[in-house]
């Protein structure tokens, strides 16, 4: 028989038995759209934080206290100004450095109250990370130096206590302290899981004197150039080290971030993927069983065709070829679902999507490989069948 | 193809069920010739439709040999056997077996698909196929919306589409009333003039009758296989046979009777 013919054959016998075919089909459609839109959104994902970690800016050098391994315990902080200071020195050029003290706190404004990050930084901020301001203007040289009570507020802090007013030079109090407002950032958005419009950029010193400390949680270095990133990154281990005998100190480049999370985001993206082949795979056992049905209903078919001429073969590839449509179909139905749901979610949800050709290759060709798998089973029975006996069945 | 369509030599056909040997065939010699007309009769369970299914190449005996179109059926592989079906063999089934949602053109190409015949010339021929049983006007008709003669005239029709040297029809006229099923019989004997050999397997001794030759089958063996002679011998014939379909008792094992006519 003539592949053609075969397929002809198929495709009048689905259309025999529309609403079966079509309820066979939907578990297939299910799985493959699973597949494609879960596969969508764990791309998505991983695209945007890359980008987040990407926007923060280029050549950054983390510093922070204790080893970056597995199951260290996380050390407490003993940098101080002092600190960032010397690796200004080895640096350079202090603007690339940026320091960070962070606390949760009650940020008030009248009678209105936000709980916001409040983040004890150096002026050099702007130049390290990238961050643009909305109003008003950022920490100056001098706010650090005399430890003078401004703050720069993310969008998000400023709409909670201001709403839509000009926050600019208005008063609020930091845990009881009262601050000017002389700025605000531009709305970021999450980032990480943190939401980066909740933070209040204070003075580092002012930050300080409120919290009574003066040591500082970590640093950040604007490298000069990439090649250098790595041995500067060593250098300031190196200093930081002998100014603190007692602890361990870790350099992190931007890169080294990415892989790590990529590591991670890439694992979830294969469960949420193996989740959805779970129900792709079930589609496949409804279709092995509804192709059992298929064939004992057509029994006394498959031995009349026999009679003139079919060979098992034929018969098989007749069976085998339904089943293979059967999963195809669904195949291009389920992708195109999965496709439309990871744009709906994309643009009407927060959880970004990103539909990638390797998925719906993916998709299509487990489902092809699903009906011959699944279908392989039904299609040897019926080319095995006895001309005989199919003949004389009722 | 020269010399004889079929050739059954000693046949034995057992079926195995459940552990227990069941003989359906226990040595049954038999030749179809070219543009033989034969009927083999026998009440149900006399194995005339294990013979049948033999002589058609859907079944393989388990003794003797049985050559069809030349070759013998033991030597051939499950895809020889159904080309040499495709080929040799035409089958007409008394509940007609076409396909329900198919047109009767569609029904008659069947057996040219297996061929690996293009859809074009595959119409053409069914067309051709329908034009010769009397169904020119009914082609794109779905069996259901024929009578039962003008199904059983499709099924012949695909029977012969491939132009086989044997029609081989089990109880033709089965479910059809006696004015059609004598129009399908006249139509089998016309087919049967233009030299194709027709084998009838019937328990109705009225249609036997009309064959040019006769084989009884009783438990699985041929009690009589004889030459019908002239139309007057075809009456006579008919009545005996009769009689021994209807009226015999399980009859002794091995036991080859006389002719039955002689027991009445």
């Amino acid at each position: 028989m003539r592949l053609a013919e075969a397929w002809r054959v198929a495709l009048d016998a689905l259309r025999a038995n529309r609403l079966r075919s079509v309820l066979t089909m939907l578990g297939v459609v299910i799985g493959v759209a699973a597949v494609v839109a879960l596969v969508a959104i764990g791309t998505g994902t991983k695209q945007q934080i890359e980008q987040q970690v990407e926007g923060l800016g280029s050549n950054l050098l983390i510093v922070v206290p204790g080893r970056l391994e597995a199951g260290s315990a996380p050390s407490v902080s003993t940098m101080s100004l002092d600190d960032a200071d010397a690796v200004s020195r080895i640096v350079g050029d202090r603007s690339r450095v940026a320091v960070t003290i962070a606390s949760g706190e009650n940020v008030r404004a009248g009678n209105r109250e936000a709980f916001a990050s409040m983040q004890g930084v150096l002026e050099t901020t702007p130049s390290v990370f990238v961050r643009r301001l909305d109003r008003g203007a950022y920490l100056t040289r001098s706010d650090v130096n005399t430890a003078r009570r401004v703050a720069v507020l993310g969008a998000g802090v400023a709409t909670s206590l201001f709403g839509d007013r000009d926050p600019i030079g208005r008063q609020i109090t930091i845990g009881g302290v009262r601050f000017r407002v002389i700025g605000t950032f531009e709305r970021l958005g999450q980032s990480l899981g943190v939401d980066r419009d909740n933070e209040v950029h204070v003075p580092v010193t002012a930050a300080q004197r409120l919290l009574g400390t003066d040591r500082i949680d970590g640093l950040a270095i604007r490298a000069p150039d990439r090649e250098r990133i790595d041995a500067l990154g060593a250098d300031i281990v190196a200093t930081l080290g002998e100014r603190h005998p007692d602890t361990d100190f870790s350099a992190v480049t931007q890169e080294q971030i990415l892989g790590v999370l990529g590591d991670i985001l890439g694992v979830l993206t294969g469960v949420l993927a193996a989740i959805a082949g779970i129900s792709l795979l079930v589609g496949g056992v409804g279709v092995s069983n509804i192709m059992l049905v298929s064939v004992r209903e057509r029994t006394k078919e498959i031995g009349l065709r026999k009679a003139v001429g079919a060979r098992p073969r034929d018969i098989g590839l007749q069976f085998l070829l339904e089943a293979v449509l059967l999963t195809t179909i669904g195949g291009i139905l389920g992708m195109a679902l999965g496709i439309a749901t990871a744009l709906l979610a994309d643009r009407f949800t927060p959880v970004p999507a990103a539909v990638t050709w390797w998925s719906l290759a993916l998709a299509f060709g487990v489902s092809a490989a699903v009906g011959i798998v699944f279908g392989v089973v039904p299609a040897q029975r019926a080319g095995r069948l006895d001309p005989v006996v199919a003949l004389r069945t009722e | 193809m020269s010399g004889p369509a079929i050739v059954a030599t000693e046949v034995s056909r057992t079926y195995d069920l459940d552990g227990v040997s069941v003989p359906a065939l226990r040595g049954v010699s038999l030749t179809v010739a070219e543009g033989d007309y034969m009927a083999i009769v026998g009440a149900s369970g006399s194995g005339k439709s294990t013979l049948m299914h033999l002589l058609g190449g859907l079944d393989r005996p388990t003794g003797g040999t049985l050559l069809i179109g030349g070759r013998d059926v033991a030597t051939l592989s499950p895809p020889e056997m159904a080309r040499l079906r495709n080929e040799v063999i035409g089958f007409v089934f008394q509940s007609f077996h076409l396909l329900a949602r198919t047109t009767a053109r569609d029904n008659v190409a069947l057996p040219l698909v297996y061929r690996g015949i293009g859809r074009r010339e595959r119409r053409a021929r069914a067309a051709e196929l329908l034009e010769r049983v009397g169904l020119g006007h009914r082609i794109d008709h779905r069996p259901n919306q024929m009578s039962g003669g003008e199904q059983q005239r499709v099924a012949i029709a695909r029977a012969l589409v491939t132009g086989p040297s044997v029609l081989l029809a089990d109880e033709p006229t089965g479910n059809l009333d006696t004015a059609t099923g004598r129009s399908v019989l006249e139509l089998l004997e016309s087919l049967n003039a233009e030299g194709v050999a027709v084998v009838l397997v019937t328990h109705d001794n009225e249609v036997a009758a009309r064959a040019r030759r006769r084989i009884v089958m009783r438990d699985g063996l041929i009690v009589s296989a004889d030459p019908v002679g002239g139309p007057g011998a075809v009456s006579a014939e008919a009545a005996g046979g009769s009689a021994a379909v209807s009226a015999d008792p399980v009859g002794g094992f091995g036991v080859v009777s006389a002719e039955p006519g002689e027991r009445s």
